[in-house]
Parts: C-alpha cells; structure tokens; sequence
C-alpha cells in the first residue's frame, strides 16, 4: 500500500492521469529503492552540512564563507580541478584512442596501469609525486635548472596531481564507446569523399563527444574534493596553495564544526552547480545529434 | 569453494566465540596519543606491563592510536572510547574537557601540570650549519628557509610560533606590535608548511627543502639517530618554550569501562623512576629532578619562557590571540591592504 503510494507520488505525472504500466514492471519499486538508497547515502549525510551552519547565523556564515583566503582557495581549488579534467580530457582520449585502435606487444598491460591510480592510496601518490618533483628529484630538479620551473610546492604541483588522480575516468568513461563504434563509419566517411580530421570531427567526435563529457566531469569532480595527494605536494601557503579542503582541516582543527560546514556547504554548492551544468551541456549534445539525424 | 569458504567462516566464528570469554576478563587500556610518541609508549607499555601483577597472566593489553593532537581530541570527542589521552597540548584536552567527558580541572590531577615528561623547541640545521644560524635572528636573514608545519592544523607548530613570539617579544623589550613582525617576517622566510610535525620533517630531510627545520627537540634528536649525525646538527637557540604534553584520564569512558584504576595506575606510573628513565632516553625531558640530573649533559640548558606565563597566559587565551580567526597568524597571511 505505502509502496504504491511512493511510486504514485514520485512518478509525479502520472499520478495525475490513469495509471498506465511501463514495459518494464517494476517502476514503483525500482524508483522507490533507488530514492531510499540515495537519500540513505547521499542526502541525509549531505544535508546535515548546512544544518550544521546553522550555528553559525546568516552573518557568521558569509564572513567565514567570504574570507579572503577561502576564497583564495576556491578559486585555486576549482582551477586546478578544470585544468587538470581539461589536460586529462585531450591526453585520456588520445590513450583511450590508442588502447582501442591499435595492437602492440604490452597493451594489456599499459590497459591494466590506467586503473592504478583509482587503487593506489591517495596519500602515496602525493608523496611519490612530490619525491620525484621535488628539488631533490628526478624531475624536479632537472626542471628547475633547465627551465626554471617548480612543480612541488607551487600550484602547478597541485594541477600535476589532480592530472594523476583523474587519469582513469576519461579513458575509462571514453574506451567503450570508442569500442564499440564501428570503424566501417570512417571507412563510410572515407568513402563518401571526408578528409581525416572531417572524419575526426564529424563522425568520431559527436560520437563520443557525451562520454568525455563525462569523464571530464567526474575528473573535475574529483579533482574539487581530493585531499590525500595535494597537501603533500602542495606547500599549502595560505593566499597562493592553500586548497579548499585543507581550510575545512583546519578549521576543524580548532573545533570549529560548524565554520567547517559552512565552508563545506559553499563547496557543495558550488561543485553541484557546475556539474548540473555539464550535465545540461550532455543533454543538450544529445538531443542535438537526434534531431540532425 | 562454497564448502571450503563455508567451512572457513565457521572457523572464524568458532575463533571469535571462543576468544570472548578471554578477552572479556583481560583489561585493555587505549591510549590515545599524538604522533612522535609512538617509540616511547612501545616502550613504557612494555615496562608497565611487566611491573602490573595483572602483567604476568597475560591480562593486560594496552592499545594505541598516533595521529594529529588535534585530529585525536576530535575522535575522542565524536565517540573513540580512550582510557586516558596524551596529547600534545593542553588545549587539545580542553576541548575534550568542554564536551564534558572530563573535569575543567583536570590538570591539576597530576603532578608537574599533569606532564610527565617535557620537551622544547630547536632548529634542526643541515651538517656543519652552512648558514651559520645560532639564533632566532638569524632566521629572518632574506637567504634562509625555514621549515615549520601549519600552526593551524599542527599541534608541535604552535609551540614553533610561540617560541618565536616569545623571543621577538623579549628581544623588542615587550614591544607586541614588534614581535608580531619579526613572527611575520620569520614566516615570509618559509616555503612549505605541512599540516603536521612528521610531513615537515620529511620535507627537510627527504626532499632536501629548507636550511633548518623547526622541530620538537624529540623528534630533532630522533632525526639525528636514524638518518645519522653526518647529515643534520641541532641548534640550540637563546630562548625557546618549554613545552609540556600533557596526560589525562577520561573520566566518562574509564567509568563507563569500569577501567579507572588501571588507568589512573598507568598515568601514575609515567612519573616513577622507571618510567622516568625511558622517558629521558627518548629524548623527552623528564619532569622527576634525579633522573634529569643524570641526563643532564643530553639537554642542554636554555631559557625557556612557559605557556602559563603572562606573555600568553595559558593556552586559552593563546589559543584565541594568535591561531583562532583573524589571530595573529591569520594577519601575516592577510593581503595588504585590508
């Protein structure tokens, strides 16, 4: 009874009309697991953020929010998370390209490498980045007297390990698309008079185009929230390298729940609304390529 | 396979099941503490076992947990069920005191401000001192780094930064607005700052970064013992703090445990003699007077300015004054002009 209603109120409009059955059976009971499970994992732990700045009040909240080195951070946090999604977005696609289209001695293995960072602890990645871009290191030093270019401890570090920790989605979100597009579709375009990069464009890149979206929003996505790699790497100087939720850190380091929150709260926000937003861009890519079809 | 793991799992049941009865008439103790002390508490838990006559039957079992000061007052305050915290300052206990699993007045309990064993703050500098540093001044030189973890987030870097102040403030005869410049200027002169005591040590001995490393003077001497005194020479300076580690009870859990007199046992056990001599030979400066005599050659004597005294007047208020918003530390960081 309480279940048929769930659905009822869920379905939204078609609770209005007759109920009419979907092909699938199984919606009332689909959609309420799946709003129970959500709201169990996702939005009950999510909404207790800005409950807890609450504490706070409406001027407490901004002035923690506006702090000119929260802000510093946001713009730092978001920016090192875009570039690194948009480094992994050209240089995924191309592995994913190549893992997909060519045959060659080790490409099992170089398949099986692109997973690693997904299971290495994030902390070990930091410390292995920052030992080889360090002064001392293999490359940082290198780097440094050739080009006069820090990684570790400066901002670039941050965006190089972002790089590392987004690497799979990309290639992972764009590998089976790729394999599963047909190569008689270029050999058509060929046919039909295309030049290559026609064909890159017109034929493979609308094709794909929706998954790398994809990857690149869950890059971005996780590049924003990422913690373990970047303070190792970072040098963490306030104004300059100082990420988002290292601030959140310290701020909980001095028991403050709820300036924590608040800062939380703004990050969420923030992270929710650009990922509406390349949500939208997907959609929008989709129901562009079914009318032109 | 679905009989062999099967099989497996009644195993483990089985284990569990019958280790209950055992484990439920052993005492354990959790001791959750800061993060250099790892080494010693292997070793003075080892020693009190052996001295408790609950030791010998094998029904004595002391856990612990290493982490940030301020990260482990927070486990204790959200649930994690210590017997007794050590923390690396009092501050740390307060907070849990204010959630009320403790008495305010806890650090009256115990003798010597309820810290067993001290420490101090020193520069750790690279074989030879290239840079000629014997003092805090010589730190603001425009051709020195200076490697110190975020007083943010860092309990040993709070005793960094207050060290520092206590000397700009006595070197400008009291003159605050002063010493908040020489801590300024001090901080303009460093490159990276960790979010902890160890990650700023691994970032001046591993990755070479800096000419001298502020440091708990454990942790300084422990970096001369295993990396080996070819590589790093301690600076002693002219004026630093005494920093005290405080050890409490924690009253709610040891009653709720029914655990009080173990842990009251174990916390007054850090200031017997024994206790005291492992202290010293980790290289904490032992509160009991004898034992430091004999170790005396080991610390050398320096002006130490306390937390209690009136430049800072306890950790509250210094709390407030210098790493809270828009404190003293927060200034340095400000953009100009605002």
């Amino acid at each position: 009874m309480s279940l048929a209603f769930s659905s009822k109120v869920l379905s939204g409009r078609r609770a209005t009309g007759r109920r009419r059955p979907g092909v699938l059976p199984g919606f009332g009971l689909g959609t309420g697991y799946a709003v129970f499970y959500l709201s169990l994992l996702v939005l009950i732990p999510l909404t207790t953020l800005p409950l807890k700045t609450l504490e706070l009040g409406w001027g407490g909240f901004w002035s923690v929010v506006l702090d000119p080195r929260v802000v510093a951070s946001y713009k730092l946090s978001f920016g090192a998370a875009l570039a690194a999604a948009g480094v992994n977005a050209v240089f995924g696609l191309i592995v994913a390209w190549v893992l997909v289209r060519y045959t060659f001695p080790g490409r099992k293995l170089v398949d099986a490498l692109i997973d690693l960072p997904f299971a290495l602890p994030t902390a070990v990645a930091g410390i292995a980045l920052t030992a080889l871009y360090a002064r001392n290191g293999w490359l940082g030093g290198p780097l440094e007297t050739l080009f006069g270019l820090k990684v570790a401890f400066t901002p670039l570090g941050i965006v190089v390990a972002l790089i590392f920790i987004g690497t799979p989605f990309v290639v992972r979100s764009v590998q089976p698309v790729l394999e599963d597009l047909e190569q008689e579709f270029e050999e058509a375009a060929a046919s039909l008079g295309a030049t290559r990069w026609a064909t890159v464009r017109r034929v493979i890149l609308p094709a794909i185009f929706p998954s790398l979206l994809t990857g690149f929003a869950l890059a971005f996505a996780r590049g924003v929230g990422e913690y373990g790699s970047v303070v190792f790497i970072a040098g963490n100087m306030p104004m300059i390298s100082e990420i988002t939720p290292l601030l959140i850190l310290s701020r909980l380091e001095q028991y403050d729940y709820a300036g924590a929150a608040a800062i939380a709260t703004v990050m969420l926000g923030l992270s929710f609304v650009l990922l509406l937003i390349i949500n939208a861009l997907q959609a929008w890519q989709g129901h562009d390529k079914r009318r032109s079809a | 396979m679905l009989s062999k793991k099967r099989s497996l799992f009644a195993a483990l049941v089985a284990a569990i099941v019958l280790q209950a009865p055992s484990l439920a008439q052993a005492q354990t103790l959790l001791n959750v503490s800061y993060d250099p002390t790892r080494e010693l508490y292997k070793a003075l838990n080892q020693a009190f076992i052996v001295q408790h006559p609950a030791g010998n039957e094998q029904k004595l079992n002391i856990r612990q947990s290493h982490g940030g000061s301020g990260k482990q007052a927070r486990s204790v305050i959200d649930g994690l069920d210590a017997d007794v915290v050590t923390l690396a300052l009092a501050y740390d206990i307060d907070a849990i005191a204010e959630r009320g699993l403790l008495p305010k007045d806890w650090q009256t309990r115990l003798p010597h401000n309820s810290s067993p064993y001290t420490s101090t703050i020193v520069f750790l500098v690279r074989k030879g001192n290239p840079r000629q540093l014997r003092d805090w001044d010589d730190l603001v030189r425009e051709d020195v780094e200076v490697i110190t973890p975020n007083p943010k987030t860092s309990g040993g870097a709070r005793w960094n930064y207050l060290a520092a102040w206590a000397y700009g403030l006595e070197k400008n005869g009291g003159d605050e607005e002063k010493a908040k410049d020489f801590v300024s200027r001090l901080f303009q002169r460093v490159p990276v700052l960790d979010t902890g005591a160890r990650g700023s040590t691994t970032t001046f001995v591993e990755r070479g970064v800096g000419d001298v490393l502020l440091a708990w003077e454990n942790e300084a001497f422990l970096a001369l013992k295993e990396l080996g005194p070819d590589k790093f020479d301690i600076v002693v300076p002219s004026l630093s703090i005494l920093a005290e580690p405080p050890v409490a009870v924690v009253d709610a859990n040891v009653d709720k445990k029914g655990t009080r007199d173990l842990a009251q046992a174990y916390l007054e056990f850090l200031y017997t003699p024994e206790a005291q001599e492992i202290i010293a030979r980790n290289h904490y400066r032992p509160a009991d007077e004898e034992v430091a005599k004999r170790y005396a050659s080991q610390f050398p004597n320096v002006k130490l300015v306390r937390i209690d005294d009136s430049i800072f007047g306890g950790w509250q208020q210094a709390q407030k004054r210098h790493f809270g918003d828009g404190g003293t530390f927060d200034q340095i960081y400000r953009p100009k002009g605002r």
